[in-house]
């Protein structure tokens, strides 16, 4: 255990409440075990048993915090431990903290803004400012193809030319995330942010989409420093129909092991404000923070020894 | 046998990969925001000792290799097979020259050896750490030259050839690091 990094999560933390205080930003708490999991096809809950029935521990507290700002919250954040099943290894612990927030009337681009604002003050050897880059850009310039109209050949062919061992098949989205974690993220500068925005339209999740040069793309971003990914923003569609679309999409794929969350959907037929909103994880900004590479030195006590 | 998930790959565990054995020597676990996860391994081929970088979607699950570590002792050669014996059981059996490979250079008879078996077959043969063996042939020495660091060629009675110190003689006995093939020291016989 490294009591130095006790210390600095505790002084973290409060940067944070300062931070979110001074902007209005209010703090809230959702629960963290709910009746509904998250249907998302590679993010796995952790379920518990409990006299009411299974219910299941929050990989992001996106649903309820919606909730919320339907009710008329208004711009909140919170700072809670999430679960995600079979996620363990140098960066990735199945239980962590996440920082959450939604901003009203924000753009992701103005979000973008507010997060390397924070991040800056987190990380204070941060000097350069943030880098903005769009996902055609990163992969253009790293494995020089582009990833919204390379072919599932081609994208194979590239991986295996850039030295990735890899044998099998998979749709084209898995070969961009091959890509995009073995060649394009370890390009990416270690003493700046990189923000890499506009995913394909199939990793839109719960972001809006719009057509950029002839492209489907998700109003989405996430934040790196370096090849360590810190954080994923959205601007948050707000059209329920939609919504209880990617839900039902993404539960008929997962097949139907984690209920969709119909108190979610419900309330946003009530009218989700427009708004953009963030997940950072603070593990990970920590290691940053103290310039560390593994997770388990800022961990108070890790998956294996918890 | 055993099966082990991509979540499972960590150090030391052995798998099948494109119908060879191999160890896990490091992993990671990657996963981007929204996408597949996947594990990150390098990976060491038990059979040729090659280590590679290899990359397994999350959900795909792999079959163990049947690998197995056994303290034996080494009896003797006819020269194409090598002989070594169990000593608790004192079930014996055969290495060819490939799971030999430098270990033969090392051995006289009685060494206590690591063999690494792979259904049963050896694999590998790992030599302890140091051997003791005598010089049968070497040029003769520049006797009192102690300090200036010069080697020579010596032959020893396994047929190794290991760099010596200028005043050592034939017959005497050596110390061998076998990982690293250098001579250690003299054996006061």
């Amino acid at each position: 255990m490294n009591l130095a990094a006790l210390h600095e999560r505790a002084s973290l933390n409060q940067q944070v409440r300062v931070f979110f205080a001074e902007r209005k930003v209010l703090e809230v708490e959702t629960p963290a075990l709910s009746q509904a999991g998250n249907t998302d096809p590679f993010i796995d809950s952790f379920s518990v048993n409990t006299p009411q029935g299974l219910r299941y521990l929050h990989t992001s507290p996106e649903y309820p915090m919606k909730r919320l700002l339907v009710e008329g919250a208004g711009d909140i954040y919170q700072l809670c431990k999430v679960w995600r099943r079979d996620e363990s290894g140098k960066r990735h612990n199945p239980e962590f903290t996440m920082l959450e927030w939604y901003r009203l009337g924000f753009t992701w681009q103005q979000l973008m803004h507010e997060v390397a604002d924070l991040l800056h003050i987190l990380i204070p050897h941060l000097q350069k400012p943030p880098r903005f880059c769009s996902y055609r850009e990163a992969f253009l310039e790293t494995v020089q193809l582009d990833p919204h109209l390379a072919t599932e050949a081609e994208l194979s062919a590239c991986a295996q030319a850039h030295g990735i061992g890899f044998s099998g098949d998979m749709p084209v989205q898995a070969w961009r995330d091959l890509l995009l974690t073995h060649c394009v993220e370890p390009h990416f500068p270690t003493d700046q942010l990189t923000f890499l925005y506009h995913y394909p339209a199939t990793q839109s999740a719960l972001a809006t989409v719009q057509q950029v040069d002839g492209q489907a793309v998700a109003e989405r971003f996430e934040v790196y420093l370096g090849a360590v990914e810190l954080g994923n923003g959205y601007q948050e569609q707000t059209d329920s129909a939609q919504n209880r679309l990617i839900l039902v999409q993404d539960a008929n794929t997962r097949g139907h092991d984690i209920p969709v969350d119909e108190r979610f959907l419900a309330a946003l037929e009530d009218g989700l404000p427009e708004c953009a909103g963030v997940a950072l994880g603070i593990d990970r900004i920590l290691m940053c923070r103290m310039q560390l590479d593994d997770l388990k030195q800022v961990i108070a006590f890790s998956w294996e020894v918890a | 046998m055993a099966t082990y998930g991509s979540n499972d790959l960590r150090v030391g565990v052995k798998i099948i990969l494109n119908g060879d054995p191999y160890t896990v020597v490091d992993s990671d676990f990657v996963k981007p925001g929204k996408g597949q996860a996947f594990t990150r391994a390098r990976v060491r081929n038990l059979k040729t000792g090659r280590t590679i970088e290899q990359t397994f979607k999350s959900t795909e699950t792999h079959e163990g290799a049947d690998v197995e570590d056994r303290d034996m002792e080494y009896l003797y050669t006819d020269g194409e097979n090598w002989t070594f014996m169990d000593s608790s059981s004192f079930e014996q059996l055969e290495a060819g020259a490939t799971a030999m490979a430098d270990a033969v250079k090392w051995l006289k008879g009685n060494e206590k050896c690591v063999v690494t078996l792979w259904n049963g077959v050896p694999l590998q043969v790992t030599t302890p750490n140091f051997a003791e063996l005598k010089i049968t042939q070497t040029d003769p020495g520049v006797r009192g030259d102690t300090a200036t660091g010069g080697t020579k060629p010596a032959t020893l009675e396994t047929g190794a050839v290991v760099k010596v110190p200028l005043y050592m003689e034939e017959g005497e006995i050596l110390k061998i690091d076998t990982r690293t093939g250098e001579y250690v020291s003299r054996v006061k016989a």
